[in-house]
């Protein structure tokens, strides 16, 4: 019954995946890197369900203020970015790389 | 709780689908708040009412509005570009995400033998979902808490940082204000006083009407240029004349009542 919501987690888990690989947009691709957060996030919590213990919702707890704060510094790069290079592609932000 | 499970699952695999082929990112914004839902209902289900709380306020509620405007900010429409820039990544992330998907599934299935203890007896135990995580944050977890604090602390000055936008010319004060305007009196006779306000008539004290000059021409700086642009300026003429008519009218009514007495 638990193995259900592993599954799910695992199938959340590879479609952020598949988003942060194929997608161009900084924005998509860190929405999917979130996906893939709380994909995890559900496993912690299923995990909780099957030892019934508090210590995976702990855990998932966690995860997602150390989500919110990747968050607010993510989406403060990709602002710094469009403002100087006018553009959300992953690809155009190749500075280091020239 | 299997019909829970049943009813949300699709949904937000729909949703993580949604979210990376849409190609509109607002829309892809929307889908992911559909799979978050879901999910903090998957908590619920999961005898985890604190973190259905939390899912909704941090994630459907601050993380999704923050993507939202900052998508607002960078312009809803910025186009995806289709056009592959490494050659065959499509195929390879294809490969790469089949790969991760057998690799966990088959570390998955079995992995779980025994059925659920549930989280009942942890509740009763603890005296409530909320009493037992807040035993366990405050308790053994206590130092890893603090530490968020110190992240998040790291965070919020990181991103004031990065909003902040440095002056490439220093800031004008009155002082300066005034010692520019002074010099443009001097060198090109502009006057440094205000500029004139914008004409008041009987049926009209709109910014958008121009004050009239002694000799009847209109003062141009009367009326912000922006105004002008738009063509948004009132005929200033047009307002004076029918004052100017309704003084005839009565000049006319008290001439005509002065011959009959």
């Amino acid at each position: 019954m638990i193995e259900e919501y592993l599954y799910l987690s695992v199938i959340l888990f590879v479609i952020g995946a598949i988003g942060v690989m194929i997608r161009r947009n900084a924005l998509v691709a860190f929405m999917s890197v979130e996906l893939m957060l709380n994909a995890a996030n559900l496993a912690l919590v299923a995990f909780a369900f099957q030892h019934g213990s508090f210590d995976g919702q702990v855990a998932s707890f966690f995860v997602m203020v150390v989500a919110a704060a990747e968050v607010v510094v993510g989406l403060g790069i990709i602002v710094s970015i469009y403002k100087t290079r006018r553009s959300t592609s992953v690809d155009n932000a190749n500075l280091l790389n020239q | 709780m299997n019909v829970v499970f049943w009813i949300c699952a699709p949904l937000m695999v729909l949703g993580g689908l949604g979210l990376i082929l849409f190609r509109k990112a607002v829309y892809s914004a929307l889908s992911m708040a559909l799979t978050m839902v879901c999910l903090a209902v998957l908590y619920a289900s999961l005898d985890a009412p604190f973190l259905f709380a939390i899912q909704i306020i941090v994630y459907t509620g601050a993380v999704l509005m923050l993507f939202l405007f900052v998508l607002m900010l960078v312009g809803v429409d910025t186009p995806d570009s289709i056009v592959e820039t490494i050659k065959g990544q499509r195929v390879l992330s294809a490969l790469g995400a089949l790969g991760l998907l057998g690799l966990m599934v088959f570390s998955i299935g079995g992995a779980i033998t025994t059925p659920p203890t549930t989280m009942e007896g942890a509740t009763v135990a603890a005296g409530g979902n909320v009493e037992g995580v807040a035993q366990l944050l405050f308790g053994r977890y206590v130092w890893v808490f603090e530490l968020t604090s110190a992240l998040l602390i790291t965070a919020a000055v990181g991103a004031m940082i990065f909003a902040h936008a440095q002056r490439t010319k220093p800031k004008l004060g009155q002082k300066e204000q005034a010692e520019a305007r002074m010099k443009a009196y001097a060198s090109s006779g502009a006057h440094p006083g205000s500029l004139p306000n914008s004409g008041v008539f009987a049926t009209s004290n709109s910014i958008a009407t121009p004050a009239l000059l002694p000799d009847g021409s209109i003062a141009e700086a009367s009326v912000s240029s922006t105004l002008t642009e738009r063509g948004a300026q009132l005929d200033s003429a047009a307002l004076k004349q029918i004052t100017a008519d309704a003084f005839a009218k009565a000049e006319r009514v008290g001439a005509e009542e002065d011959e009959e007495l």
